[in-house]
């Protein structure tokens, strides 16, 4: 790798920094939980917060490696949730153990989001830039409308599906209605936990950050830098953004799982379009294409509305201030020229600036 | 370099290759199938025939020019050759091979690489990175194997660095290496798309006005570079370029474009003395720049009108 002979090389050193911050915020949590430190509302954050951290890592998956502004990244998420709480449901005799059963559910609920995303994906890869972004918006509520007239049973027979009623459902004497239209998931067994969501939360950030330092994540890289340069070095663009889509997706599904077996009930228009800006907001403000920030954004953000609540009629609007305050800072030409040059003065460049190559003209 | 004298000319092997009446085609690569052979390839934008009846033959190590004023349609040829357009007319053989159908990057794949005339590097990945996405498809390794860190991985990491390196190495940029490659001064960063594009081991390489915003001194080191490449690399290139010293250097075929037509095909020197190719070059001075620089341009003889004409990339 590139650093070898300098020992581990940059980028090896950041990804460790991101795992052992990730590592220690879980040990923290864990000893602050079994010493009751933690308030009650605080505590049953835990596990939504590890659910958003993977949302926005995956969504920066799109939006960072592969340069893709999605709006409709919470529609996975409700694929994922939906699929894993049937298939919980249907599997509670034949796997006891709650945890295999949770993982089980996860598997099918990223391997159904995956599908969904390829087959969002073939259309969508077709288009650039704003038109992606609006058509993948379009998508969201199209899952989301087509989840809240989706009604599934379970009897002895096995499975029932519609898309009119719970009556059509035609289910045998003893049948669970586990999906119940616009209401929603319900009478869901709690499967998920803050320990399963630790590893969730790990398995995302090692499955992006292994992807960005290979061919495959280069690929994806060099087509948001050049697309057509990419593909003059005879890269394959649609197959490498789609594959950052559908890999997103897949992730964002297993977080679905974990999101929505938190709950004993859920409704499908709770992963709406709002949803998909939150999250999108997590990954702009920690940064597109830091994994890290990523995470961070994603858990400051959920707790804080929750900090507020002391001040519970200004909560939204302090809220809504600091999320201001943020981007104004993090976004203001001098702080980042500061910065750049702290960080400057730490690692050597080289001097000659960038020349500007003439644009204009028709080159290709 | 001699004219074919003849279509189909027979060689020692026995090997019948056949070349176009006009192809011009270093001995060395006499017998061989021509790297590169476009047969009326032309564009239409709308109503204006950009390029027509482009007919062209490369031997497969030769280096060969492709000169004309501003907006000559050049650059649209490259562009057809890479299929970023599909031509409206006419057909592309890549060392024999009809291209037809095929996108960028299967062409890239079947042997063409280039660089462009507004640089496009990978700015905000390293210049090694750059390097490497050269040579995607040299080196082998699936998504699965990359996020489960399975040895394969490694190992081709390994081959990754080491061709990158040795590439970098070859054209004394490896001091670079970790640069942010949009970090670049501007003469490393066109040298930089030079190696990226060898990095895909093309068979043809299109190198769109290498010489643009070079400096005399970068402009030799950069002739002698091309030299190497053709040498070290055995492959054929194929040049757009405006400095003409340059071209009449190096080249060992040319061909003029006017008005997106071939004007004229042959040796540096049968193009410094064709009179088409003088009027083309002194015709567009006269009707565009300052009238009194064209009488100048004909005491300096034929050599100097076209370097004249072309200043527009300082
Ligand atoms: N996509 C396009 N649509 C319409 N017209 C185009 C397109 N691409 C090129 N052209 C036109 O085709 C002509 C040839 O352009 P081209 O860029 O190939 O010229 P060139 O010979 O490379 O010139 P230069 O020396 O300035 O680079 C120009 O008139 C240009 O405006
Ligand atoms: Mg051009």
């Amino acid at each position: 790798m590139a650093g070898r002979s300098r020992g581990l090389s940059r980028t090896t050193v950041s990804n460790l920094v991101t795992y052992a911050l990730v590592v220690i915020a879980f040990v923290v949590v864990q000893a602050m939980v079994s010493n009751r430190m933690l308030t009650y509302s605080l505590q049953g954050q835990l596990v939504p917060i590890c659910a958003y951290i993977v949302m926005a890592v995956s969504l920066n998956l799109v939006v960072g490696l592969s340069g893709e502004l999605s709006l409709g990244h919470a529609g996975f998420m409700s694929v994922g949730a939906f699929t894993g709480i049937v298939v919980a449901a249907s599997l509670a005799d034949a796997i006891p153990n709650p945890v295999l059963r949770l993982i089980v559910a996860m598997l099918f609920g990223g391997g159904f989001a995956a599908i969904a995303g390829f087959l969002i994906g073939i259309p969508v890869m077709r288009l650039h830039g704003d038109y992606l972004a609006i058509v993948t918006l379009a998508f969201g509520e199209i899952i989301k409308n087509l989840l809240n007239n989706l009604y599934v049973g379970i009897d002895d027979a096995g499975v029932h599906f519609s898309f009119s009623s719970a009556e059509a459902l035609g289910m045998a004497q003893g049948g669970k209605v586990v999906i119940n239209g616009p209401q929603g998931a319900v009478g869901i067994t709690k499967l998920s936990t803050f320990v399963i969501g630790f590893v969730l939360v790990l398995l995302a950030v090692f499955v992006v950050l292994n992807l960005k330092g290979s061919r495959s994540g280069r690929a994806i890289m060099a087509v948001r830098d050049n697309r057509i340069a990419a593909e003059s070095v005879g890269i394959n663009t649609t197959k490498y953004r789609l594959m950052a889509f559908v890999l997103s997706a897949a992730l964002a599904g297993m977080a679905g799982v974990l999101y929505g077996m938190n709950y004993s009930s859920i409704v499908p228009k709770k992963f709406d379009f709002n949803t998909s800006i939150l999250i999108l907001v997590f990954v702009v403000l920690g940064g597109m294409g830091s994994i890290r920030g990523s995470i961070i954004s994603a858990t400051v953000l959920t707790i804080l509305p929750e900090a507020l609540r002391a001040v519970n009629d200004y909560r939204m609007l302090l809220y809504a201030i600091v999320l201001i305050l943020v981007m104004l800072v993090t976004n203001n030409p001098t702080l980042k020229q500061l910065w750049r040059r702290i960080k400057g003065s730490f690692r050597r460049t080289p001097k000659e600036p960038a020349v500007a190559s003439e644009g204009g003209d028709v080159d290709a | 370099m001699p004219r074919i004298p003849f279509i189909g000319r027979k060689i020692e092997d026995t090997k019948m290759v056949e070349y176009p009446s006009d192809a011009i085609i270093p001995e060395r690569d006499l017998g061989k199938v021509p790297v590169l052979e476009c047969r009326h390839l032309g564009i239409d934008f709308g109503g204006l025939h950009a390029v027509s009846e482009f007919n062209l033959t490369i031997g497969q190590t030769e280096i060969a020019g492709l000169i004309g004023p501003n907006g000559a349609g050049k650059t649209t040829v490259f562009n057809l050759l890479t299929k970023v357009y599909q031509p409206t007319y006419g057909t592309i053989l890549l060392a024999g091979k009809d291209t037809a159908g095929m996108t960028t990057d299967q062409v890239n794949k079947a042997g063409i690489a280039r660089t462009f005339q507004n640089i496009r590097l990978f700015d905000t990945l390293t210049v090694e990175e750059n390097v490497m996405i050269g040579l995607h498809n040299e080196i082998g390794c699936g998504m699965w194997s990359s996020i489960f860190r399975l040895p394969t991985h490694f190992s081709a990491e390994r081959r990754f660095h080491e061709r990158a390196m040795e590439l970098l190495d070859f054209f004394d940029l490896e001091a670079f290496a970790s640069a942010p490659a949009g970090s670049l001064p501007y003469g490393a960063q066109r040298r930089l798309e030079i190696v990226r594009a060898l990095a895909t081991n093309p068979k043809l390489l299109l190198l769109d006005e290498p010489a643009a915003g070079m400096n005399p001194a970068e402009t030799a080191e950069l002739t002698a570079n091309i030299r190497k490449i053709r040498d070290e690399f055995n492959i054929a290139i194929l040049l757009i370029e405006h400095d003409m010293s340059l071209v009449m250097e190096i080249c060992e075929g040319i061909a003029v474009l006017n008005y997106g037509t071939i004007i004229a095909k042959g040796t540096p020197e049968e193009i410094q003395n064709n009179p088409d190719v003088i009027e083309a070059y002194l015709g567009k001075s006269q009707g565009k720049d300052e009238g009194p620089a064209s009488p100048e341009a004909d005491d300096h003889g034929p050599e100097a009108a076209p370097a004249a004409a072309a200043p527009k990339e300082a």
